[in-house]
């Protein structure tokens, strides 16, 4: 029953009299939102003083700022600034937080822009929050559609550029608002949500343009990045992730109409490169999950893909395996950093994948060129990699199909699902957060295509997941050596899995939340000895940020458990009964500082 | 900027299009995907015991299917009707059983089938309901059960009796 008894006193009788009704005419019908003025609320003096975003602030971001997903383009999720480090970060404290309302999985970064913080969670929602105090300065929240299948109900963030907050909402529409009041400026559709397509990822604001591309790999969407005009909202390009007849790649589809179903999907926001104006992007596996289904490579699926960002013609890429029979999307972007190989330095792209192997490619204006991959987890699935492509040779019996079940690790969640890793220049090392011991099974069954509909091939029963015999740890924290190739040191959680992004900061000091304990930790970036800790109400799988206000650093992070994290636990709770605690949900913004 | 005011639009759409609105007493049931004429569906088009079967209501009046909305979509069994539940029991026909097919967690269709504990399963997050006892949520994440859709026979078709029980569709987020 509706609450009658906290309805505001002052409320007037007949917006009372509406609501009674209301609660009459249908115990399922919501009340009517509480009345608002009709006075446009004031602009707050922090949000009159809005600092714009300019195309070089995205470029070379002030130390105090984070304004990207990855805080710069090259998506190394590092922070310079350097006060809290790892003498001082045992004193950290709680400064405020702020519940969002809502449940599933805050994923999304605290994008901070000179003391103005933009946070986006589930429910089609972005709070805009003085990032020092806590003031909650105004929301905006679209409705969902009630028929939308939203199978990753999250969100990983706003892009920012001028006066402008870009929001990728669930129902695949990219929507601009007004930085200083929440208002609604333009919006634009990206694609049918009622075909399965649907959006998490943050929008890559580059080059004037604001770039997206759309969720839906289990619902036989065909994977593409568009790009709006950053001002106005007008469509510019859009790029598909699998090649219509007669486009390049497009004899990686040999067979009929499979490519308009094909999968695909970019839930990830990319990195840029501004020398070379290309845009890095990973997409998801091919659609259905069975690759004997879709004879062919399959280009582009679980590739990366460089994207001239000025046409959105696809410049180079690599694929990490052909012909995807595990669920195993790709959809990080590469690290763009330059590292050491045989004694001379390679422009580099780090990458660490879903399929369980670190990848190091080199980019070049024009092609991504393979250098060398190794596994990080347990990996059973390639035999090894053609030394000059890269290309796995897998192993036939680890490779599942119709009617063909196959055993592999990592599982379909893979070595490494989305929450990104991160680079730190001060330690030149790169921060996984990993997912080792895990193993599955599955096995296709012929699948017919119905928009909107799960085209996956996969029957419930026919998804098996294991953890691999013997296994003492789960969630790893790991640390490589970029120069070397390998592995410096590792963090185990025996009793948890792990997803949690990572922050890198200058001051030494790694920051990571995502085990089932609901703890966010800060980790010695030099040796993973863990310094801090502390405990939120739920499970932290947000990305966390550093920022600075008034000369003084804080870090922000997310709690928020839900989506795959939850969903694992399940799983993981099936193997070891009551081994793994209920994690409660329900999101909140922490914000921490040493006193 | 209400979320009631900004959907108005949209339910007045809904009521205004047929296809869209939830089935109604007196309607019938269609195969999802059946190629011709709709041809109504029997106790006997259900196995006893087996996988669920989809169905769209229809207004027999204007031959409308109802399919122009997901949250429409109606999953069929045929049950020993001794196995069911007093609540059930009540909303069966034949042992026919309608609910809706729509996962109160997430929204996904709810495909899965186990045959030992006669359980039904939504593939996206393994939330199991069962179909004997007004498919209460037996395990997973979803928060309530599937809506039932209470039937009767006429001229020996399967028939609505009455709106689904609850609302059709999943949490809000």
């Amino acid at each position: 029953m509706p609450e009658k008894h906290c309805l505001h006193a002052t409320i007037a009788a007949s917006a009372l009299a509406l609501a009674l009704s209301a609660a009459t005419a249908s115990a399922q019908q919501p009340l009517p939102p509480p009345p608002t003025p009709e006075t446009p609320r004031p602009v707050p003096p922090i949000l009159q003083g809005y600092k714009p975003v300019t195309a070089e602030r995205l470029k070379q971001p002030e130390d105090s700022d984070w304004l990207l997903y990855r805080r710069t383009y090259d998506g190394w999720g590092y922070s310079p600034l350097s006060q809290i480090t790892t003498e001082n970060v045992g004193r950290l404290k709680p400064v405020w937080t702020l519940q969002t309302g809502q449940i599933e999985g805050h994923q999304a970064p605290p994008i901070v822009n000179n003391g103005v913080m933009f946070v986006a969670t589930p429910g089609n929602q972005v709070l805009a929050i003085d990032a020092k105090k806590g003031d909650l300065l105004w929301r905006f929240k679209r409705p969902i559609p009630e028929d939308i299948l939203l199978l990753h109900p999250t969100s990983r963030g706003v892009g920012l550029l001028g006066d402008k907050v870009y929001f990728a909402a669930a129902d695949a529409v990219l929507v601009a608002l007004d930085a200083k009041t929440g208002k609604e400026l333009w919006n634009a559709k990206v694609e049918d949500y009622t075909h399965g397509y649907y959006m998490s990822l943050a929008p890559l604001v580059a080059d004037g343009k604001v770039m997206v591309g759309c969720s839906g790999g289990e619902l036989g969407v065909r994977g593409f990045v568009a790009a709006f005009d950053a001002e106005t909202g007008k469509p510019l390009w859009k790029t598909y992730t699998v090649p219509a007849p007669g486009e390049q790649g497009s004899e990686t589809w040999p067979k009929g109409d499979q490519w308009k179903t094909g999968g695909g999907s970019v839930w990830i926001t990319g990195a840029y490169d501004p020398t070379t104006n290309l845009a890095f992007w990973g997409t998801g596996n091919g659609g259905p999950w069975m690759g004997d289904q879709r004879p062919g490579d399959n280009l582009f699926t679980s590739s990366t893909i460089a994207l001239d960002a000025s046409t959105g013609n696809i410049k180079g890429y690599h694929q990490y395996h052909p012909n995807d029979s595990w669920d195993w999307d790709e959809v990080n972007p590469p690290i763009l950093v330059d590292y050491q190989r045989d004694g001379r330095t390679v422009k580099g792209l780090v990458y660490v994948a879903r399929d369980g192997y670190l990848w190091m490619l080199e980019r070049t204006a024009d092609k991504i060129n393979f250098v060398d991959g190794k596994p990080f987890v347990k990996q059973n699935v390639f035999k090894g990699l053609d030394p000059k492509t890269g290309r796995p040779d897998v192993d036939p019996a680890r490779q599942p199909g119709t009617g063909k079940k196959a055993e592999f690790c990592p599982s379909l969640w893979g070595g490494k699902d989305w929450p990104p890793a991160a680079y730190s220049p001060k330690t030149r090392l790169l921060y996984i957060p990993a997912n080792d011991n895990l193993c599955g099974a599955l096995m296709g069954d012929p699948v017919t295509y119905t928009p909107g509909q799960r085209f996956t091939g996969i029957a419930p029963a026919n998804s098996i997941f294991s953890i691999a015999p013997g296994a003492d740890h789960i969630g790893e924290l790991q640390a490589w050596n970029l120069d070397t190739g390998q592995k410096v040191w590792s963090h185990p959680f025996a009793n948890s899995q792990l997803w949690g992004p990572v922050l890198a900061t200058a001051g030494g000091v790694l920051f990571m939340g995502g085990t089932n304990d609901r703890y966010f930790r800060a980790f010695d970036a030099s040796s993973g000895k863990i310094l801090w800790e502390f405990r939120t109400g739920s499970g932290v799988n947000g990305v966390p940020v550093s920022f600075q206000v008034d000369g003084k650093q804080y870090i922000a992070v997310q709690s928020g458990w839900g989506v795959d994290a939850a969903r694992m636990q399940a799983r993981l709770n099936l193997e070891r009964p009551w081994e793994f605690p209920d994690v409660p949900q329900g999101g909140s913004v922490w914000v921490f500082a040493v006193d | 900027m209400g979320v009631g005011f900004t959907l108005a639009p949209r339910l007045a759409l809904a009521q205004a299009e047929p296809a869209r609105e939830r089935p109604r007493e007196g309607d019938l049931l269609v195969a999802v995907g059946a190629t011709g004429a709709p041809e109504p569906l029997k106790p006997d088009d259900l196995a006893l015991g087996s996988k669920q079967m989809f169905a769209w209501p229809i207004d027999p009046e204007s031959n409308t299917v109802r399919d122009g909305s997901r949250l429409n979509r109606i999953l069929l069994l045929r049950l020993d009707p001794e196995s069911l539940d007093p609540v059930t029991k009540e909303r069966a026909a034949e042992g026919a059983v309608a609910y809706s097919a729509i996962c109160t967690h997430t929204g996904c269709d709810v495909i899965g089938w186990h045959a030992d504990s006669q359980h039904l399963e939504c593939p996206c997050h393994y939330s199991q309901y069962d179909p004997k006892a007004a498919a209460k949520v037996v395990s997973g994440p979803a928060p309530r059960p599937l809506p039932a859709l209470p039937l009767r026979i006429a001229d020996g078709r399967l028939v609505v009796a009455k709106p689904f029980t609850g609302r059709a569709g999943f949490q809000q987020v």
